[in-house]
């Protein structure tokens, strides 16, 4: 079967995003000094990335599952909710 | 939402399979419950590999498969131990499981959860979509309604159920649970693929609402202690694969390159070949056992589901233990109303409960086996490859006597691994699951 890349996967999935991003780094700083990074790879969207020296959040095609807040809780250095009510994906399979 | 301080006796949070069937319940049985749901509708945020077993969903909802949208029932089970380049399969099918009324259905949460949450609106049950619970509400050390991310959001209840699923905020702002560890929950990412309805019926050899499930192992995650699954749906498959975050995070994995690699495999692509895909999903599952699970219940608070870390990854069980805990918890709750008493110490009759029922004593039985498997790779590597290569060896046909294969087999797997630490590799396996 055809091959689709990450963003057209997402383009599949039915999100309403918010204007405010649900998931915050609290401190660019220790980023920098984090040697992993873990979340710009475990990320299944991959929410994270690294740019420009600091993280960028694409939260927009965030799936809500929660492993980036597990993977930062050694740094504490993620402001992780969950999106406001009907805002974020929206399953139609699930 | 009602006015501020509305007052509820139940308030549950997460319209999932634990919290759907605690509010059904509840609301059968006259308590005036609501639900709150942050998602649009129940289900739009929940996701699950897809295999829903008849018999405990009939403990809620009896007779359901008769008109809830289910995809197929499932009429034969498929493992394979997975190499680079091979498959060691085993399968079980059973003309009993093609009768009503059916052992397990594959389903798509969003549809049937939607449906669920019908029920429980007819029922009696309020359902609040589209928010958020942020926190307990508490008097003293009695949790008595929740905040939500409304303004003046203040629900209150005699008792708070917390079904907000595994990453539960709400059973975490009350001190019941901590952070997870990375060693104790699955990352796993599924993919919705449409075929048509004919093809699946020929490449799973099934006819009419027939359906196939196929556990993957080994290569399947690359290694990792995880499994992968291929499941029938209608006129779609259920891809997907997941594996503990821990490995994923020291492997440096990313979770879609794993799917990818699982979907280009020599054996299953075929399967694939020709699907659309729909729909691309991420989801955690506990897999920390007896170890995980936390505390149960609290002052004016139960907690159910996957918000009390309930799965059994041996059996591929999550929502059944779901919905089997929501029954206990309501059993529990009714009796707290019948007394009077919303205390730590009457709603501690649910632990009870759970200790009681086989969830805790499936846990009790694996509870040493993700530890174990996560200690002993060479059940995702070395074992599958010794495996497969026994079968090809035994199966190629080449002139060489076969005494003589069997010698190189043996020979082969001693090379590899010291006869006596194998074992107790397979000593250890057994006690960890026996």
């Amino acid at each position: 079967m055809k091959q689709l890349t990450l963003e057209q996967k997402l383009f599949l999935n039915g999100f309403r995003p918010d204007e405010e991003s649900h998931l915050r780094i609290i401190d660019q700083e220790k980023c920098r000094r984090c040697e992993l990074k873990q979340c710009t790879y475990v990320c299944p969207v991959k929410t994270y990335r690294w740019e420009n020296d600091q993280i960028t959040v694409f939260f927009e095609g965030c799936l809500e599952c929660g492993a980036c807040r597990i993977v930062c809780q050694e740094c504490e250095n993620l402001e992780w909710s969950y999106p406001r009510g009907g805002f974020g994906v929206n399953y139609r399979t699930g | 939402m009602g006015e501020r301080g509305e007052k509820f006796e139940v308030i549950v949070v997460g319209a999932g399979p634990a919290g759907l069937s605690a509010a059904y319940l509840l609301a059968k049985a006259g308590v005036k419950v609501a639900v709150i749901e942050r998602g649009d509708f129940p289900g739009s945020k929940n996701v699950m590999g897809g295999i829903l077993y008849r018999q405990p969903t009939e403990e809620i909802l009896p007779g359901f498969w008769r008109d809830a949208p289910l995809e197929r029932h499932i009429v034969e089970s498929q493992a394979w131990v997975l190499t680079e380049k091979a498959a060691f399969k085993a399968a079980h099918r059973h003309a009993a499981f093609g009768e009503e009324p059916y052992n397990a259905f594959s389903v798509q949460r969003a549809r049937f959860d939607k449906w669920m949450g019908q029920k429980v609106r007819e029922a009696g049950a309020l359902v609040v979509p589209e928010t958020v619970v942020e926190s307990a509400i508490m008097d003293g050390e009695q949790v008595v309604g929740v905040q939500t991310g409304r303004p003046d959001g203040g629900l209150y209840a005699d008792v708070v159920i917390a079904a907000d699923g595994v990453n539960s905020l709400l059973a975490q702002s009350v001190g019941l649970r901590e952070e997870i560890p990375a060693d104790q929950v699955a990352l796993a990412v599924k993919e919705i693929i449409a075929l048509p309805r004919e093809v699946i019926a020929d490449r799973f050899q099934v006819t009419g609402d027939q359906g196939v499930t196929i556990e993957l192992y080994a290569d399947s995650t690359w290694g990792m202690v995880g499994s992968a699954f291929i499941y029938t749906n209608r006129d779609s498959l259920s891809v997907g694969c997941g594996a503990l975050l821990s490995q994923l995070v020291e492997r440096g994995v990313e979770p879609n390159d794993l799917l990818e690699r699982l979907k280009a495999h020599p054996m299953v692509a075929p399967l694939l070949a020709g699907g659309e895909t729909r729909e691309y999903l991420a989801h955690l599952i506990p897999e920390g056992g007896l170890r995980g699970m936390p505390e149960l219940s609290t002052h004016g608070m139960l907690v159910v589901g996957d918000a009390a870390m309930l799965g059994n990854s041996m059996h591929r069980e999550g929502s059944n233990l779901a919905m089997i805990s929501a029954k206990l918890a309501v059993e529990t709750v009714l009796r707290a109303r019948e007394a009077g008493d919303f205390s730590g110490r009457a709603l501690s009759q649910y632990d009870r409960l759970m200790r009681e029922s086989f969830i805790y004593k499936d846990l009790r039985k694996y509870r040493n086996m993700a530890r174990f498997f996560e200690s002993h790779p060479e059940f995702f590597a070395l074992y599958p490859e010794l495996l497969n290569e026994a079968a090809r060896e035994m199966l190629t046909v080449d002139g060489k006597p076969k005494r003589r294969k069997q010698r190189e087999i043996f020979w082969d797997a001693m090379r590899r691994r010291k006869p006596w630490t194998m074992a107790r590799d397979f000593f250890g396996a057994w006690r960890s699951i026996a």
